[in-house]
């Protein structure tokens, strides 16, 4: 059992036609730190990939290229078998592609409501006036926190900060669906919670993939990307270490692909060159 | 967090006991603050009443609303301001200074009082326009450049003074502000038109939940806060017919505080605020531009404060080089934050600054119906607002670790 096999077999289970973001050639350069390599990307709709690596790997600068937050210097994107670009969040997000980053980036005086369509608020237009309308937008958010099978969450008018941090977690996530993306890519979604949370995240994103959507999670603990992910994509230095299917694979596999260590160079090397072929 | 589903299915009794409950629990982790302030207000009357048994009287408590309308519009404009966590320190010195403006404009330049009163209005707008450009273009702390503004602006007052160093207002629209009582019939139509405006909002809210299929709370709490409203509409009114009247000033203080809850809770705009203050970096990343709600916030706020200091003119009958000095400052921020709104920004609402302005101006008056010494007084309202901030952290630190 090698990484060459898994990534036949995940190579397989992706309909080769038409990955819902596909990524080819991507390299990115913060002064003579190349971040990126040549990585090639690809993710199906309704399908989980977990992005794994060291500090420095790259896995924050390329979730940040796809999200437009940081585009890339050469590369090409081809999303549903188009080709485009992303060089602005707007691009981006028009596309379908929502990011949840770490901080969660909501206000804690907030309820869950407000928070959920901040920026984004339902309103009545009387010219001159932008009025919040609040039943709609209440009633909305009630509908998404229980289709994504969120119950823990007693009042969607508590303050953020009387929340858990699985909670908030799930608000966040709940809030990149309201622009009904297609991609949604989470940035540390367990990194800060306990075992029930974690377990709560975890099911909610089982939920994005039943809906259809594709899900790039990065997480530093591998036995949740286990859990959830159908493939991994490990990225050590800048370039793509191995991409393998994660019912096939172990941990020790992955952990050897993130230091390159555990097989010697040479088994990591091969893998990097057949996956950039 | 217990994760057991509330509501739906439970009997009726048993979702009144839980209302009940729910009601304590809250009000004890300090959700219910304003509630807080009514009672500490209904305590310090009662010891004045106690103490001197002419605090209760018709024109006692229409002098108290007259001596309060100055500074609680100046607390409207510092609530907007704590609402983003930014402070404003010249909030005073820039009522002084429009108040000398509009003074000396009318005065000695011979402006219409109209004309005199907007040249005031734009002045604070101005000045409320560079300090929003100097924290927002250069990352100045809010604190820094309002501290600058505050000697500044004191110093201009001087300067458009001149010489004479006060300028008395002659009998026209400007001091009409302040002197202008309503006769007895509008006064009831005053209230009437409010109880009305606000049981229409009440019920009108209601349906709209209805019809999105949401909760509507208990209708009897909705009824009672109905009912406490008129109430103190009724009250309000009727003392003050007992006296000179519904006083004007009081008329456009409570306008102004009605406009801006309005803004504030009900529009984008308002949302906005309260986004801002509480994380600016979500409100910015959300698609919110922070640069424009704060430059906004702070011309609004330095315009209200122009607007206290035209009232406080009014009522003085003149602008002095203590415009807008003393301890003005103080008490137009110490006001709202008594009554619950923070001094770290995202949390408070406008109606903050009248609670604050009856607590501080009612002890004021008191203490001035008893003719205490300066000393004394300033003893006690130090400790008062000491008092008050400190309950209000002791309720949050409860709620911080009352729930998970």
């Amino acid at each position: 059992m090698n990484g060459t096999q898994s990534q036949q077999a995940a190579t397989e289970r992706t309909p080769a036609n038409s990955p819902l973001l596909a990524l080819k050639g991507v390299s990115k350069s913060f002064g003579p730190v190349e971040a990126l390599k040549d990585v090639d990307f690809e993710l199906g709709a309704g399908e989980v990939v977990g992005l794994v690596g060291d500090n420095g790997a790259g896995k924050s600068t390329l979730i940040k290229a796809i999200s437009g937050v940081q585009p890339a210097d050469e590369g090409e994107a081809y999303f549903e078998g188009n080709r485009v670009t992303l060089n602005t969040p707007q691009a981006a997000y028009r596309l379908g592609i929502a990011t949840v980053y770490q901080d969660l980036a909501l206000c804690e005086n907030l309820d869950v409501v407000q928070n959920l369509y901040l920026g984004q608020e339902v309103g009545n237009h009387i010219p001159g006036l932008d009025l919040l309308d609040e039943p709609s937008m209440e009633h909305r958010t009630l509908e998404l926190l229980d289709s994504l099978g969120v119950t823990t969450i007693r009042s969607v008018r508590t303050e953020v900060a009387q929340l858990s941090g699985g909670q908030r977690q799930a608000v966040a996530i709940a809030r990149s669906l309201l622009g009904e993306p297609r991609l949604v890519l989470l940035d540390e979604p367990t990194a800060a919670l306990g075992v029930v949370q974690t377990r709560e995240i975890l099911k909610l994103v089982q939920r994005l993939r039943e809906r259809g959507l594709g899900v790039v999670v990065i997480s530093h603990n591998l036995a949740n990307v286990f859990r959830v992910a159908d493939r991994i994509v490990v990225l050590r230095l800048g370039r793509v270490a191995a991409v393998l299917d994660a019912d096939e694979t172990n941990r020790e596999q992955v952990v050897g692909a993130i230091t390159g260590a555990e097989f010697g160079q040479e088994d990591v090397a091969r893998t990097t060159e057949e996956h950039a072929l | 967090m217990s994760g057991v589903a509330t509501g739906e299915a439970a009997a009726p009794a048993a979702r009144e006991r839980g209302a009940v409950a729910e009601f304590l629990r809250r009000m004890a982790l300090g959700e219910y603050g304003t509630l807080r302030v009514l009672l500490g207000i209904a305590v310090i009357w009662t010891i004045f009443q106690i103490a001197n048994d002419r605090f209760l009287t018709a024109i006692n408590l229409s002098n108290l609303i007259l001596q309060i309308t100055a500074v609680a519009t100046i607390s409207i404009g510092v609530v907007l301001i704590l609402l983003l966590g930014e402070i404003d320190l010249s909030v005073a010195a820039v009522s002084g200074l429009a108040a000398g403006v509009m003074a000396v404009l009318n005065v000695k330049e011979g402006w219409a009082p109209e004309l005199a009163i907007l040249a005031g209005l734009a002045t604070g707008a101005a000045i409320g326009l560079f300090n929003g450009f100097m924290v927002t273009t250069f990352g100045i702390p809010s604190f820094v450049v309002t501290l600058a503004g505050l000697l500044a602006w004191q110093g201009a007052l001087l300067a458009v003074l001149g010489d004479t160093g006060t300028v008395n207002l002659p009998d026209n629209l400007i001091t009409d502000l302040t002197t202008t009582f309503f006769s007895q019939e509008l006064g009831w139509a005053v209230a009437a038109v409010v109880i009305a405006a606000y049981t229409a909002t009440v019920i009108r809210e209601r349906r709209l939940r209805e019809k999105a299929g949401l909760e509507t709370g208990a209708l009897g709490a909705a009824v009672a806060k109905t009912a406490v409203v008129a109430a103190a509409m009724i009250a309000a009114v009727a003392i003050l017919n007992e006296d000179r009247g519904v006083p004007l000033a009081a008329v456009i203080m409570l306008s102004l505080m009605a406009i801006f809850s309005f803004i504030t809770k009900r529009t984008r705009y308002g949302r906005h605020i309260f986004a801002v203050g509480g994380n600016a970096e979500a409100a910015r990343r959300a698609g919110i531009s922070t640069k424009w709600v704060r430059i906004t916030v702070f011309t609004l706020g330095s315009t209200l404060a122009a607007a206290g200091g035209i009232l406080a003119a009014s009522r003085l009958l003149a602008v002095n080089q203590s415009s807008g000095g003393s301890d003005l400052l103080l008490l137009a921020i110490a006001g709202p934050v008594i009554a619950g709104t923070s001094l770290f920004g995202g949390r408070g609402f406008v109606w903050s600054a009248l609670l604050g302005a009856l607590v501080i101006g009612s002890i004021s008056n008191g203490m001035d119906l008893l003719a205490l010494s300066s000393d004394i007084k300033f003893m006690i309202t130090g400790a008062v607002l000491l008092l008050a901030v400190t309950i209000d952290a002791a309720t949050r630190l409860r709620r911080q670790t009352g729930t998970t």
